[in-house]
């Protein structure tokens, strides 16, 4: 048994304390959920320099054959995830502290917290498809309990509900997904795992393993729960619908390309990709980063946009994977590890841009409505330094913050794909996007004149909220320095697929390209955003007719309202009619009235006691047993 | 021994007739049954034969008063009935004045529904789940709310023609098997059915076992029967005594294994209906009693699907038949409960009508726990007994996958891999009827119905929680029932066939 269980165990037993024993004693709850993460996140820091453990601790269930055992697989792509999630926990624990005070279910938040530190770990560690499910249904399930904290809201009810169905749908598939692949490369084990041959059978298994990422990570057409996700406590929306869970469809799908080493030590994975599967996932990532990125640039509530804009990197991230199966020969194939690589930098500054924004509606007595705050910057100075850095991060401001460097390597990706150059302006047209987006919010928000009651009152945070957005500022700048100043090749950080490929270099040319690309979306950007809102009260484009359409995020959800009134209660209702009336009314109704028949008869004679006629029944039956019984032999 | 697992709750019954106080008795008489049970499973380990019996009742045909546990499957399914018998009894709220007839039926429900999964001799097996009925319809019809006597005799007119198909079925099992006894063990050692008669025996035998468990389209009998009930019986039936039908399938199948193959693709899509219509049905269910009823139906197809599974593959497959036996043991547990639970909801708010509710975690904090728990176990929640149960039954259908480049895609899937595949759509299908229904009950804000309701009690908790831990246990570590359940059945030599009670 190695100490590697104790990442799992601590949050767990956190959970489970506070649960059976704390939950009249919130104060101690708190401390007790904030002790397990801060101790799992110093286990993680010295595990990352530890040995890299993979093993089967006990045998979860056995059936023949067959066994499903719980492993940790402890190696240098979880090690640096399980810092990322501990490291991003532990600073949101704190800021709860502070921004959950008053809350009277203090204790069920962090209870559910725990559980989700706990899930989410499991996701990490785990060594095989069935653990990473079970875990993955349990990061589902304690989302929809965090979501869903205020419960008596009908807003957060709906909002859980309507994120764990979601996730069920990418589920179903990538439930299939799993079960296929398992037929194809032999096991669910990662590292036991053989290559399988390409075909059509394995392009539908990946993208259906794909629809689970679909759904986690929140992909179009998937991607309707993340935004009202936002109806849960705001730390809640650091945490797990930014930093992390939405992170894990990248990591299952990395986990994959982390898989599968050939004889000679390299992994393989990314072969799994090498067909249309790895395209058309690209392709959504691509599609889902522009359609959440151009519906950002119309919302008013400030975690909306920081929600789109998460939906709007996740699609980078993912695009970026589905890369990895279809970099031309002669170029570095290190397009997982971008996207790897940029779900590390977003974690810490879309962390630190969501408690900012925590820190703002809390200031401002819970109002979210960017054209009810302004003029922030001078009353909340600290706040608004943390919050101007991580958005410089999330613009990807070249040279120093870490956004940048993350960005640069999913944009240089595109390019190496060949075939998926128009990836490449979909790619530069969102880092022109978010610039614009995020320079709309900093200037209503922080600039100008308070336009509320709420805004005028705002006063800097106490220092509990606000030491973890100091931390998250200093790595939004250096969390990427941190890798080079260890002397790593930055996408490397994960560890290449191919080793060969570190000594492939960029072509300067098209290095050249994407830096002048994403300087000039950056200035016109961040110009544009500017100049149109300076010293505005409400927003100018707003009676246009097409960002209407952004603003309404292209009518999707109202669409899906509509499938789901006619595809499924319509359904529902017609399946029911026909259940009632025609399976149970005709066909077998009438073998019952036949029946019935004879029965009225005996009823008639019974005065319809029931009681009587059940009891010669089963006399009855009895008898016709023993006699057939005793006379067929 | 094993014989006072059923004489316990018979004898308590006579008591109660005879004068003693029915719920005491009644509560008693279960709980150290469930005792006693634990204790005989955890010897069965290491004495297969422990507390066997068999009385010869007739020499011809030979028949045998004959108890014993058969195997894994077996233990288990005794079990199941243990608890659920007893967090029925003691969570059952009886009204005034029939406390004799409640109890007394409640027990012999029990009484017949262990003594038929602790047979092994086929004709006690099936007399013994008919003596559970009785009790079961005269519930229904006597004690039952709503439209009571139409559910009643729906159930009494369904069951009773599922049972004389069944009957059929077995005795023509029987006379072709040419088998001279009809002890299990027999049985199945006898000599192999010529193919003929096996299709039409299997036939029989999944129409007559299928309606006992609400096989699609016979499986209209089950929601009105399980909302008109009174929460004990449905407890019992739905959890306990509706698997005895899935239960007599896996036992014989092997008899008649080549007759049931043939029948595969039209079973698949019969427990498709089950999984995928009935689903629907449940969906656009406007009460939380009916919509737990037809969730009940839906889950059978999961079983059904094991079933199916284990036949095609003629029994090679090592994932089914556990897969199957731990997905039935969580459904009677979740079943159990959810109806426990959603009558402590009509106690409290006066109503199960779904739009009448709301709220109602508010005022029962401890309810609204309670039955979220259930709730997420039912809809296969990680960590509950359900979810190993339907992870497996999902394995089983791949386990025996052999993909093949050289077909096209869609012919590389047998009958029982299409079904899995939309059987999985039943997931999301489960969480939609159940979180609505959640939301609907316990969320939001509260509603003249629920602002005053009451909360459980300690006493009232106790049945549910017994529950909760059991569906805890096997669902985060179920090696724990897999490693009954593999065990080998026991070879059979002629010394210990010797009486040892």
């Amino acid at each position: 048994m190695n100490e590697a269980w104790l990442l799992l165990i601590l949050p767990l037993a956190a959970a489970v304390l506070i649960q059976l024993r704390l939950k009249r004693i919130p104060a101690l709850a708190a401390a007790v959920s904030v002790l397990s993460v801060v101790l799992t996140f110093l286990l993680s820091l010295i595990f990352a320099a530890s040995d890299t453990v993979d093993e089967a601790v006990f045998t979860w269930a056995a059936a023949g054959d067959f066994t499903i055992k719980i492993g940790l697989q402890l190696d240098k792509l979880s090690k640096g995830m399980m810092i990322i999630v501990t490291g991003v926990g532990a600073l949101v624990h704190i800021f709860s502290l502070a921004y959950m005070k008053d809350d009277e279910a203090k204790a069920r938040y962090f209870c559910g917290l725990s559980i989700f530190m706990f899930s989410m770990t499991g996701i990490v560690l785990a060594n095989n498809f069935v653990m990473m499910f079970i875990f993955w249904e349990l990061v589902g399930f304690s989302s929809y309990l965090l979501i869903g904290h205020w419960y008596q809201k009908d807003s957060a009810a709906e909002a859980a509900k309507k994120a764990f169905l979601v996730n069920r749908i990418g589920d179903f598939g990538f439930l299939i997904g799993i079960l296929m692949l398992w037929g194809l490369a032999g096991s669910l084990v990662f590292d036991q795992m053989a290559l399988p041959a390409q075909g059509p059978l394995l392009t539908a298994a990946v993208l259906l393993v794909f629809c689970g990422a679909l759904g986690k990570s929140a992909q179009f057409p998937l991607h309707v729960w993340l935004p009202d996700a936002m109806e849960g406590p705001t730390p809640v929306s650091a945490l797990i619908h930014a930093a992390t869970m939405v992170a894990a469809g990248v990591y299952m799908l990395f986990r994959l390309q982390f898989s599968f080493v050939d004889a000679e030590g390299i992994r393989q994975g990314w072969q799994l990709f090498a067909n249309h599967s790895g395209e058309i996932i690209a392709w959504i990532g691509g599609i889902t980063a522009l359609l959440a990125a151009l519906m950002a640039t119309q919302q008013d509530d400030i975690k909306k946009i920081l929600a789109y804009s998460t939906l709007s990197q996740l699609g980078y991230m993912i695009m970026a994977i589905g890369l990895a199966g279809h970099t031309e020969p002669g170029h570095p194939n290190l397009a997982g590890e971008s996207g790897m690589f940029h779900l590390y930098t977003h974690a810490w500054f879309k962390a630190l841009l969501f408690l900012g924004s925590g820190a703002i509606i809390y200031a401002c007595h819970h109002e979210q409505n960017i054209w009810k705050m302004g003029g922030l910057a001078k009353r909340m100075k600290a706040t608004t330094l943390t919050f101007v850095i991580g958005t410089a991060a999330l613009m990807a401001v070249p040279g120093i913050t870490s956004g940048f460097y993350s960005k640069e390597e999913i944009l240089l990706a595109t390019l190496h794909g060949g075939h998926m150059t128009p990836l490449f302006l979909i790619a530069a047209f969102v880092a022109f996007l978010t610039p614009f987006y995020m320079t709309r919010l900093l200037v209503v928000t922080f600039l100008g004149k308070p336009r509320s009651h709420g805004a005028e009152e705002a006063k800097e945070v106490g220092n509990l909220m606000l030491s973890p957005l100091l931390i998250l500022a200093a790595l939004a700048i250096a969390s990427a320095f941190i890798i080079k100043g260890a002397g790593i090749n930055i996408p490397a950080m994960f560890s290449a697929i191919d080793p060969r490929s570190h000594d492939v270099h960029h072509d300067s040319g098209i290095a050249t390209l994407v830096l002048g690309t994403s300087f000039a979306a950056l200035f016109a950007g961040v110009g544009l955003g500017y100049f149109l809102y300076k010293d505005r009260d409400s927003d100018p484009l707003e009676n246009n007719n097409l960002f209407q359409v952004f603003r309404n995020k292209f009518y999707i959800d109202e669409l899906y309202l509509k499938i789901v009134r006619i595809g499924q209660d319509c359904v529902a209702a017609i399946i029911h009619f026909f259940d009632e009336f025609i399976i149970n009314g005709l066909l077998v109704g009438g073998l019952s009235r036949s029946v019935g028949g004879l029965g009225n008869l005996f009823r008639r004679m019974q005065s319809g006691n029931l009681q009587i006629y059940a009891l010669l029944f089963g006399g009855g039956i009895l008898l016709v047993v023993y006699l057939t019984v005793f006379f067929t032999s | 021994m094993l014989a006072f697992l059923i004489l316990l709750p018979l004898s308590a019954a006579i008591a109660i007739l005879g004068g003693f106080s029915a719920r005491g008795t009644a509560v008693l008489a279960t709980g150290a049954n469930l005792i006693l049970g634990l204790v005989l499973a955890a010897l069965w380990s290491n004495n297969p034969e422990i507390g066997s019996f068999s009385l010869p009742v007739l020499d011809k045909p030979a028949i045998h008063l004959s108890l014993g546990l058969f195997d894994g499957m077996s233990v288990t399914m005794v079990l199941l009935s243990l608890i659920v018998a007893f967090a029925a009894i003691f969570s059952g709220k009886c009204p005034a004045g029939s406390e004799k007839l409640w109890y007394v039926s409640c027990l012999l429900i029990a009484a017949g529904a262990i003594g038929a999964f602790l047979s092994t001799d086929l004709f006690f097996f099936y007399a013994f789940h008919e003596l559970a009925l009785i009790p079961t319809f005269l519930m229904i019809g006597m004690l039952g709310t709503g439209d009571r006597k139409e559910a009643a005799w729906k159930i009494t007119i369904y069951l009773a023609f599922g049972s004389i198909i069944l009957l059929a079925g077995l005795l023509w099992l029987v006379g072709a098997s040419g088998a001279n006894s009809f002890l299990f063990k027999d049985l199945l050692a006898a000599n192999t059915i010529p193919e003929p008669a096996q299709y039409g025996i299997a036939a029989l035998l999944i129409v007559g076992f299928g309606t006992l468990v609400s096989l699609f389209p016979f499986h209209s009998w089950a929601a009105p029967a399980y909302a008109s009930a009174p929460a004990p019986v449905s407890m019992l039936h739905a959890g306990v005594l509706k698997k005895f039908g899935l239960f007599g399938l896996l036992r014989l199948y092997p008899m008649v294994s080549e007759g049931i193959q043939s029948w595969i693709p039209l079973l698949v899509i019969l427990l498709l209906g089950n999984i995928l219509w009935v689903g629907m049905v449940t969906i656009n269910q406007k009460r939380l009693d009916t919509m737990l009823g037809n969730s009940s139906v839906m889950h059978m197809g999961y079983i059904f699907l094991a079933f199916a599974a284990l036949a095609e593959s003629g029994g090679a497959n090592d994932i089914a038949l556990p897969a199957a036996v731990v997905l039935m043991f969580a459904h009677g547990i979740s079943i159990a409960m959810l109806f426990a639970l959603s009558d402590r909801v009509q106690q409290s708010t006066g109503t199960l009508e779904l739009r009448e509710l709301g709220g109602l975690a508010k005022a029962a904090p401890r309810l609204a726990f309670l039955f979220g728990l259930a709730a997420m176990a039912s809809i296969g929640l990680p960590g509950f007994a359900n979810f190993a149960g339907e992870i497996m039954v999902f394995l089983s259908g791949f386990r025996n996958w052999i993909p093949d480049y050289g077909l096209p895609l869609g012919q590389n899937f047998t009958a029982v891999q299409l079904g899995t595949i939309c059987a999985l759509w039943g997931l999301v299908i489960s969480a939609v009827y159940m979180l609505r229904a959640y939301r609907q009950t316990f969320q939001g804000k509260p509603v003249p119905a629920t602002e005053n309701a009451r909360d459980l009690t300690c006493g009232e908790r106790m049945p549910a929680i017994l529950l909760a831990i059991a569906l805890l246990v096997v669902g985060l570590y179920p090696n724990s029932i897999l490693k009954l359940i593999n065990q080998k059945a026991a070879p059979k030599t002629s010394v210990s066939q010797t009486n040892n009670q």
